[in-house]
């Protein structure tokens, strides 16, 4: 029995060895592709563009467009002075943000009273504008702040803070998002290549009809998959390697936990990628069904449903229940754990039962399919 | 009219061989369906739930008061109410809590005493970004809660007017005033599902027949080159158009989403977004022997990129500058924001026609580039 396994697998591998575009592009896009993507994508909200409409023009507006612009987080981009250019910045997309102090600002303000400052967001983008009404909430609080300070400590009054909120964060002390998502971006990568790769290898030889003589073959099925999956796992082992290498090298995102904890979390993700693969080739009868399926399991699932970038917990309930259909999901929550966190197995134990269920399931229907389809 | 006649009977045979593989009529048409409303309920950045422990050393009323007040806000869901700092630092290293507040003993006597009360607050900061929007909550109740503290003390010392003036800020948001991330994901998923489609097809369509051995039995014939490359393009066409349609009427109907510009307009930037990539994927096909070639080259070298760098989830404007001339190159950047233009800002031509512009000269270099490839390769 393991010596056909094994002669699947050196055949397998001998003819990934002799395609070497293939192989250029499993190996060297990924590392590409982190390098790139770990500088790019962030949700971190600097240089918003402003413009201001400031109808008081005293030292307060000043000061505090001052304070505004002083930060990272504030371009000032224009003055304006009338409403109808509101509209025409906005829409064109030149300010992101447009600030209106109101006539009498300043005069209100020194008798004392409540002045409202106006904050015209551009919200086609929901998440940003969510984070820039944050920013000018925080910023307009805390000049207000400084204001009554200043006001009280030039009557020889003292003002009253009740609570002074200390935040600390762990873990990622500096809130960078790429810490984040290097290792959603990790499992994205190698769930594509584990689906895609083994069940289009499959498919080739149902296309090419090499798959009948192996049926007449004394090699069972599960030989057959084994032999199959044998290659494509050292490869996906590799990659993860490379991707891991590369995390440290650009982004110094050293292992905080167990390395062997790692190696077993990856090897149980993978044995479910690749069943997931696995299964799709039973099914698809063409490459091309076979990768649109691929597709569709893996490559937006991995990305909107693993909880990679969008939050599982906001998503509605049925599309909780969805969101394990994607291995990427268990597998993310293990490196974070061991990546971000450094901790033990206790954190994660139920993910690789997941992740090892998952498998199994779809190796088994895999199996099933397999020798319905035969039977036929 | 004899050239014209060898294509249509292309188009014809490429139709035919979509009408007659069920699967394959399947993963063309339905699965666009269910990803759209499946990844469109899910793609919301929306921080909703946030998961929260509560360690009161204090254990008085105010302390109580204070701790309700988070769980009225409605974004704070209170798991776990701990004794010991032990527990607090479990439930933060098991990433079973996002936020530990701890409330320090003598909490109401400080209170009492109008001494100011340092609020220690831990986060488990790995998700940075859903770390930050937590802490603006926290920082709105605790501001809220202080302003009805001194409120109290006014009132306890019958003062009516304020003790200074003070700034409000009067947040407005346009186009989108309930700031729900589902309009502004929508439209950006129908434009990922249309490049997958468009261009994995394409590249698909051609390399198979270079993989099965027809493409040399029809280099021999005397069709020319053209009408080889307008047979396999045309009949793509009007796939990735009833795809376009499908989606579209997927998109408005079950997420309501009205479409506040032209759709005429809108239909015209989506046929030259659909030409730009059977462009991509004709040049694709050229470089490839295999469909697993073809497709790995497609994934990681077409499609991922364009999911990151497209501005779809992550904002342009927020990365290098580098990068930033990259998405220049980008065509799903240019149909996203023409997409999103016309739906939710109602916006036409006049303000969108950069974007037109580029995404109709990027689909003509695309496909003559590609053509000449092709035709090169025929030879």
């Amino acid at each position: 029995m393991f010596n056909r396994i094994l002669a699947i697998s050196k055949k397998e591998a001998r003819q990934l060895r002799r395609d070497t575009r293939m192989l250029f592009i499993v190996f060297f896009f990924p590392v590409v592709l982190l390098a790139i993507f770990g500088y790019a994508i962030n949700f971190d909200v600097h240089h918003i563009k402003i413009a201001v409409y400031d109808q008081d023009r005293s030292e307060y507006t000043r000061d505090f467009i001052g304070g505004l612009i002083s930060s990272e987080y504030f371009d000032l981009v224009t003055y304006i002075d009338n409403d109808d250019q509101i509209k025409r910045l906005l829409d064109k997309k030149i300010v992101q943000v447009v600030v209106v102090f109101p006539k009498d600002m300043s005069r209100k303000l020194l008798s004392k009273q409540e002045v409202k400052v106006q904050f015209l967001i551009d919200g086609v983008d929901g998440t940003s504008a969510n984070v820039i009404s944050h920013y000018v909430n925080a910023a307009t609080y805390s000049y207000s702040l400084q204001f009554t300070k200043e006001y009280l400590l030039a009557a020889g009054k003292k003002m009253y803070l009740p609570i002074d909120l200390q935040p600390r964060f762990w873990f990622n002390p500096d809130l960078q998002s790429i810490r984040f998502l290097i290792p959603g971006l990790m499992a994205m990568i190698l769930i594509i290549t584990a689906v895609i790769s083994i069940s289009l290898s499959i498919v080739r030889e149902k296309e090419r009809g090499t798959i009948e003589q192996l049926n007449v073959s004394p090699l069972s099925s599960i030989e057959f998959i084994l032999g199959k999956t044998i290659p494509y796992i050292v490869i996906s082992l590799i990659n993860a390697a490379i991707v891991l290498l590369a995390g440290y090298v650009l982004f110094g995102i050293a292992i905080k936990g167990n390395l062997f904890l790692l190696l077993l979390g990856t090897f149980v993700f993978l044995f479910a990628a690749l069943s997931l693969g696995v299964f799709i080739s039973t099914i698809a009868d063409s490459q091309q069904v076979a990768f649109q399926a691929a597709i569709v399991t893996s490559l937006l699932p991995s990305f909107i449903l693993s909880g990679f970038i969008f939050p599982i917990e906001s998503m509605p309930s049925a599309i909780q229940l969805l969101t394990n259909i994607t291995p990427a999901k268990f597998y993310i929550v293990i490196l974070r754990a061991i990546l971000l966190r450094g901790v033990g197995i206790s954190a994660f134990w139920d993910q690789l039962i997941f992740l090892g269920m998952f498998g199994f399931v779809f190796i088994m229907l895999a199996i099933i399919v397999d020798k319905k389809s035969k039977n036929k | 009219m004899r050239a014209m006649k060898t294509i249509y009977q292309f188009i014809i045979k490429e139709l035919l061989q979509v009408k007659r593989d069920k699967k394959m009529r399947v993963v063309i048409f339905i699965a666009p369906i269910l990803q759209l409303i499946f990844l469109g309920y899910a793609a919301n950045m929306d921080v909703n739930v946030i998961h929260t422990t509560i360690y009161d050393q204090d254990k008085t009323s105010t302390s109580r008061v204070f701790s309700k007040r988070f769980e009225q806000s409605g974004y704070f869901k209170i798991d776990y109410y701990v004794n010991d700092y032990e527990e607090v630092t479990d439930l933060l290293n098991m990433g079973k809590t996002l936020v530990a507040i701890v409330i320090p003993k003598d909490f109401e006597k400080k209170i009492n005493r109008r001494e100011t009360i340092p609020l220690q607050t831990l986060f488990e900061g790995s998700d940075g970004n859903k770390a930050s929007i937590a802490l603006g909550y926290i920082q709105g109740i605790t501001t809220a809660f202080s302003k009805s503290i001194t409120m109290d003390i006014k009132d306890k010392l019958g003062m009516k007017i304020a003790l200074s003036g003070s700034l409000i800020p009067e947040v407005r948001v346009w186009y989108n005033p309930e700031m729900k991330t589902r309009n502004f994901m929508v439209p950006g998923i129908f434009g990922l599902l249309l490049m997958i489609s468009t261009i994995s097809l394409m590249s698909m369509a051609v390399v198979k027949e270079r993989e099965i051995g027809t493409l040399e039995q029809l280099i021999v014939t005397p069709i020319r080159n053209y009408q080889l490359i307008l047979g396999k393009l045309i009949p793509f066409t009007l796939i990735g158009f009833a795809v376009l349609l499908i989606v579209m009427v997927v998109m408005t109907q079950w997420f309501g989403i009205v479409v506040r510009g032209s759709i005429l307009f809108l239909l015209f930037a989506s046929l030259l977004f659909v030409l730009s990539n059977l462009g991509i994927g004709l040049f694709i096909s050229t470089v490839s022997k295999t469909q697993q070639q073809a497709m790995m080259a497609s994934v990681f070298a077409v499609m991922m990129p364009m999911i990151y760098l497209s501005g779809f989830a992550f904002p342009i404007e927020n990365m290098p500058r580098i990068v930033q001339y990259i998405t220049y190159l980008i065509p799903l950047k240019y149909f996203i924001i023409i997409l999103r233009g016309i739906v939710l800002k109602g916006i036409g031509f006049s303000s969108l026609w950069f974007e037109t512009l580029m995404l109709f000269a990027m689909g003509v270099t695309l496909l003559i580039l590609s053509s000449l490839r092709f035709s090169k390769k025929l030879e």
